[in-house]
């Protein structure tokens, strides 16, 4: 029986299938969303007039770009180091390999807290930094002290742990490289160094792109770490006005919020960047479904 | 042009290749057919040193693949010398294997820009030219992921040719096609093997062998079971294996 042309088949008008459990389920979400909200909004002792006091202070604001500082430089020196990491895992020397293994090991092996505080108090064990001659004399030597403390003592610390968790992520990059494109482009002629700056690294970065995003998020919330070793930014300056009016919920709450909204700023800029980097690709839907 | 003699190759324990000893001339065009696993792709890629020897000597144009030969040792050729040599054969993949994130013109310029140090401007112009010979002259913007799988594989045939090599490696060229496609693929090998270009085909095209190539070569086991024109070996094969595989395939 095929179709008469010209006559029209009926469309299929079914009683469509209830879903009672759905129903139930979103329910019940938003009336425990529902008390939640009524408790923040209701409970005293957040004391939202506080946090809105505080929310524009000069401090805190100073706080924030101190915050962001230090997230932009560390992901920048850690992405690049995570990158270098990376290549010299991949090399055929072995002491440049291993080199780069022990890094990371290391790196990845010490809390992040740990090695914060002994950036800080490297003067300690290493007085003076000498550049020069191995096993020689040095050429100069500066203080340790001067050299290394507080804000740049926190970027060491937070670029060099992050450089060792990107190298990682590089290295998961490149493996998801199909190995036809290395042999096709060898086959052209392309050396080593060649094939993986213009054929495999551009590929790999689709898939190196969402987990660094993540940690591009998790670096704006290590920054808190800093604080400890007196580095003025969100954390520190939320504890100091805290220490003096005692009023913590509300504080906590403030420093919170803030760093939602920088969190949130991020998505849009990775947003932007898995676009960028889709291009030539089958889906070029950048977020999920389709 | 390429001089095979007792060549091995061995994959840890796995001898895949057991003493292949072929002759291809200049300007000639040799099938390589076989069941897989028979060696016949991995005896492609040593040709251009993707794989390395473990016994036996490889001579392309003379020249020894991967190897130098002096005072009767052999010395391991750097990798400078061997980029050298593999830019002079061009190699053409079952999977295509186009660079997904250039375009079709940038991947056909791509190697001569970074390989030759040829000036972007001429290698595109050139890219134009070769794309338009394989008949893809309205796609030079598109990517691959647009194209099909016929027009991939030329704009693949017109990257290996952007190198102006002497010798053109076929991996099974058309095995991942739709049939409908295989033909538009097979009319640029037949043309470039017209022009004169030395074309070692590894290819289930039994009638593509009939019609161009000079050499017929049946492979099995790492070994070769029979050559000779392809007459002979399709139409009279000598040796069992080959009439067995020849029934299966015809």
């Amino acid at each position: 029986m095929q179709g008469i042309p010209g006559e029209p088949v009926a469309e299929i008008k079914a009683v469509p299938l209830k879903h009672p459990g759905r129903w139930i389920g979103a329910l019940v979400v938003l009336i425990l969303l529902a008390v939640f909200v009524r408790s923040l909004l209701t409970n005293p002792n957040f004391e939202w007039s506080v946090v809105g006091h505080y929310f524009f202070n000069t401090l805190v604001l100073k706080g924030i770009l101190v915050t962001i500082e230090l997230t932009v430089l560390a992901m920048l020196i850690g992405v690049a180091l995570g990158i270098v990491l990376a290549i010299m895992g991949a090399a055929i020397n072995p002491l440049v390999s291993g080199a780069s293994w022990l890094y990371i090991w290391f790196f990845r092996g010490t809390p992040l807290i740990v090695q914060l505080f002994f950036w800080e108090y490297i003067a300690a064990v290493y007085p003076k930094l000498g550049l020069g001659i191995p096993f020689g004399p040095a050429l100069i030597h500066p203080d340790t002290n001067v050299l290394i403390s507080g804000f740049r003592a926190g970027l060491l610390g937070l670029a060099l742990n992050e450089g060792a968790y990107m190298a990682e992520i590089v290295r998961a990059g490149m493996l998801s490289v199909d190995e036809g494109q290395t042999q096709a482009a060898q086959s052209l002629g392309l050396s080593r160094g060649q094939s993986l700056r213009k054929i495999v690294l551009p590929q790999a970065m689709r898939v190196i792109i969402p987990p660094t995003g993540n940690e591009t998020i998790s670096m704006l919330k290590n920054t808190a770490l800093v604080s400890f070793i007196g580095v003025a930014e969100l954390f520190h300056v939320t504890e100091n006005i805290y220490s003096k009016n005692f009023k913590i919920p509300p504080l906590l709450v403030m420093a919170s919020i803030w760093y939602l909204l920088m969190t949130s700023i991020l998505y849009v800029g990775q947003y932007f960047l898995e676009k960028r980097f889709a291009r030539g690709s089958v889906r070029l839907n950048v977020r999920h479904g389709q | 042009m390429l001089d095979a003699e007792e060549v091995h190759k061995r994959f840890g324990a796995n001898e895949v290749l057991k003493g292949i000893t072929l002759r291809v001339r200049r300007g000639e065009v040799m099938c390589l057919l076989g069941p897989s696993g028979s060696g016949k792709s991995t005896f492609l890629r040593c040709i251009n040193h993707l794989e390395k020897i473990n016994a036996g000597r490889l001579k392309v144009d003379g020249e020894l693949v991967g190897y130098r030969e002096r005072d009767g040792r052999l010395y391991e050729l750097r990798e400078r010398e061997i980029i050298r040599s593999r830019s002079e054969i061009g190699m053409v993949f079952q999977h295509f294997n186009l660079f997904p994130h250039m375009t079709a013109l940038e991947n056909v310029s791509c190697a001569p820009v970074s390989v030759k140090n040829i000036p972007r401007g001429q290698a595109d112009q050139r890219g134009r030219e070769l794309l338009e010979q394989v008949g893809l002259a309205d796609k030079i913007d598109a990517y691959p992921v647009s194209l099909s799988g016929g027009q991939q594989q030329r704009v693949a045939i017109a990257r290996a040719l952007a190198m102006d090599p002497k010798l053109m490696l076929f991996d099974e060229p058309t095995s991942a096609l739709d049939p409908e496609l295989v033909g538009e693929v097979l009319a640029v090998m037949k043309q470039l093997a017209a022009a004169g270009m030395t074309m070692i085909v590894v290819t289930h095209e039994i009638g593509f062998a009939r019609e161009v190539a000079d050499q017929v070569v049946f492979m099995d086991g790492g070994v070769v079971v029979e050559a000779g024109p392809p007459d002979d070996v399709l139409l009279r094969p000598q040796h069992e294996r080959t009439r067995s595989f020849l029934s299966k395939v015809l």
